[in-house]
């Protein structure tokens, strides 16, 4: 038995018996799982019920051939990036051609080399993983709405003024917690603390798109305009405090540390776009609302206040939750003194 | 009598679907390969030229796969006949592949574990 990198679930479709049995035989003995159909109508039957990373699409079939496959998986939004490979007698590389520009990811000529199967098999699998994986990671850093809109549209370095709330969290005096404790459990800590976290916030329409230590930074309104951005940035900011009550209560059970965070909010005109390459690239928010949020983040260790937001955010608060005005503040680097706010729930 | 199988195909196929199914996968040819004989004859004399073709062509597909070279090439002037709807023009050509499956088919017999 054979070994491969990644084992997939393939897909044949070809109406030719002896083709069929030999592509299902030789690819399970490669590590696939391997199911195989005789033309297009059940391949799409197949793909629409099943968790496929692969399809060898023979061209000549019956009923439905290759070709209107092909078309009909690249018209489906769902099947679109399944990696499709054409397998084709050599007379029909014309109609190969066509099929890769239609969007078929490789194709294979009949009668199989060994060589060129495994290659090409391992090789689109590996394609696939790494789209999955991308598509993860758009969904880890980003709400399912920004990830979708990257993966329909791509994207483009830039940026645009936008209007939006950016929110800036960290966790208080956890250099002096973490040199008590194992690294591995910090490590432990900081998952399930930003697991927490992630969840009030995208479950707020916020992106979170900057971790770095145990702080993050998360924009709300931005890629994805909306309106309600002021509270739903507080709301999530609510949400995060209530979250950790309860991690706090479930660490103090099992003697292990608490923490405490600082949460400041700001809201206004600010640049947002892709920074970086079109190989490695963030999505980012800059500008003086971006740093007045950040400032007022490390205000809560001096107001001893957990959750703290500016003028513009306070003003479209509605009634349901507390704020107390804490007066005028002057912070490092500003000419003039800002408003600052306490939330409390209600 | 010298062999018709081309030793380097029929090595890539043992390769691809595993020394221990090659017997298999021939038994599966030799059951298919006369009903798609069966089906060129009825499609001629019917006068279908896409049955026809498509019966060439899965013909001409296996024998490759198997190394019968000579049978493969056969197949494939018929599958030509048939999509150039010049089905009249086949001359003796369906009787010479029937010939050439035989000898290819005892040779694969005898090569099946």
């Amino acid at each position: 038995m054979n070994s491969v990198h990644e084992a997939g679930h393939i897909l044949v479709v070809d109406d030719n018996k002896v083709n069929r049995l030999l592509l299902t035989h030789g690819l399970e003995q490669q590590g696939h799982t391997v199911e195989s159909v005789e033309n297009g109508k059940q391949a799409l039957e197949k793909l629409r019920s099943g968790d496929f990373d692969l399809v060898l699409l023979d061209i000549e079939m019956p009923e439905m051939n290759g070709y209107q496959t092909l078309e009909a998986c690249m018209n489906d939004t769902a099947l679109r990036d399944m990696p499709i490979i054409m397998t084709s007698s050599l007379d029909e590389l014309d109609s190969v051609v066509k099929c890769v520009e239609m969007g078929a990811e490789d194709y294979l000529v009949k009668p199989l080399n060994p060589t060129l199967l495994r290659a090409r098999v391992t090789a689109s699998l590996e394609k696939k993983r790494l789209r999955d994986q991308q598509r993860k990671l758009f969904r880890t850093f980003a709400n399912d709405q920004v990830a979708d809109q990257l993966l329909r549209e791509g994207f483009s370095l830039g940026g645009k003024y936008v209007t939006a709330s950016v929110m800036f969290t960290d966790i208080r005096s956890f250099t002096a917690l973490s040199e008590t404790r194992e690294p591995a459990e910090i490590i432990e800590l900081l998952n399930n603390y930003f697991a927490l976290m992630f969840d009030a916030i995208t479950g707020h329409g916020g992106t979170v798109n900057q971790i770095e230590g145990d702080g993050l930074m998360a924009v709300f309104g931005t890629p994805i305009r909306r309106e309600d951005h002021c509270e739903q940035a507080v709301g999530a900011a609510l949400e995060m405090l209530e979250l950790l009550d309860g991690f706090n209560r479930e660490q103090a059970a099992l003697e292990k540390p608490q923490i405490k965070i600082g949460v400041g909010i700001a809201s206004g005109r600010m640049i947002s776009g892709y920074t970086g390459t079109q190989h490695h690239a963030t999505f980012t928010c800059v500008g003086d609302t971006v740093n007045l949020a950040a400032r007022i983040e490390e205000h809560t260790k001096i107001a001893a206040r957990p959750l703290l937001i500016d003028k513009s955010t306070r003003e479209k608060l509605t009634g349901r939750v507390g704020v107390e005005a804490l007066g005028p503040v002057l912070f490092k680097g500003k000419s003039v003194p800002v408003e600052v706010f306490a939330v409390t729930p209600v | 009598m010298a062999s018709v199988i081309d030793a380097n195909a029929f090595e890539d196929l043992k390769q691809v679907a595993g020394a221990d199914f090659i017997g298999e996968l021939i038994h599966t040819f030799l059951d298919d390969a006369p009903q798609l004989i069966k089906q060129l004859e009825s499609a001629l004399a019917a006068n279908d030229a896409e049955s026809f073709r498509r019966a060439a062509h899965s013909l001409k597909s296996n024998a490759a796969s198997f190394g019968a070279s000579h049978l493969s090439s056969l197949a494939k002037q018929l599958e030509m006949l048939g999509r150039e709807k010049k089905l009249d023009e086949i001359g003796g050509g369906l009787k010479a592949l029937e010939e050439a499956y035989q000898v290819a088919a005892q040779e694969l017999k005898e090569m099946a574990p």
